[in-house]
């Protein structure tokens, strides 16, 4: 009866991160920016896949895989910011700027002190 | 209805929400302006190839797929690294050559 219900929460699960994925292409595909769309692809896109590997766990109601899938999870939570943090900082630094609707630029001077030096 | 039911119709209708996010993020791919914008789209397709594979691993009952979504999303991670990092050096490259040019 429990493992019924888990593999509903599973099915359920699944769908969730999958919807969450979708949204995170569809935002990066209609966001006016780079740094907008790094917003949605970093931030929905491992919640998303969190979600999917989440759901693999609760459908094999098996220990071993269990514990990889929340490895996975805590890797994927880990390592997204990261580069998305490093991808921002490159581009950024590389030049693009962000649209004029941003309003606090609080990088610009340390790019102006870049080139200067 | 019966679990296993569910189960199937709720990773059919996932790999199709999966699939649509897969023609998204291409989209981005082909007309992102920038070399930045590719490298994000690129990331993001990690994660949808991950999520096929979750998906694929629901649905088949196959565990063992799991080891290739872990697989995956150290890939996209390295590469979006390394990606990164070439932004930064070409970046850096041109600014020199522009120099060189102003000197002379």
């Amino acid at each position: 009866m429990l493992s019924d219900l888990t593999i509903y929460a599973g099915g359920v699960v699944l769908l969730i991160g999958a919807l969450f994925t979708l949204l995170a292409s569809i935002g990066v595909v209609r966001l006016p920016d780079l740094y907008t769309r790094m917003h949605a692809a970093s931030k929905a896109g491992a919640v998303g896949g969190g979600l999917i590997l989440i759901a693999v766990a609760l459908h094999s109601q098996d220990t071993a895989v269990t514990v990889r899938a929340i490895m996975g999870v805590v890797f994927l939570l880990l390592t997204t910011p990261v580069s998305a943090h490093l991808l921002a900082r490159a581009s950024y630094l590389a030049g693009y700027s962000p649209i004029a609707s941003t309003k606090p630029d609080e990088l610009a001077r340390s790019r102006e002190q870049n080139s200067a030096t | 209805m019966s679990p296993e039911q569910f189960v199937d119709i709720a990773s059919l209708i996932a790999l199709v929400f999966l699939l649509l996010a897969l023609l998204i993020s291409l989209v981005r791919i082909v007309i992102g302006p920038s070399l930045a914008d590719r490298v994000l789209a690129l990331d993001m397709l990690t994660v949808v190839a991950m999520g096929f594979v979750g998906a694929v691993a629901v649905r088949t009952g196959l565990t063992l797929y799991l080891d290739i979504a872990i697989a995956l999303a150290l890939l996209g991670f390295l590469a979006t690294v390394a990606l990164s990092r070439y932004i930064l050096l070409r970046a850096a490259r041109r600014e020199m050559i522009t120099e060189e040019r102003d000197a002379v």
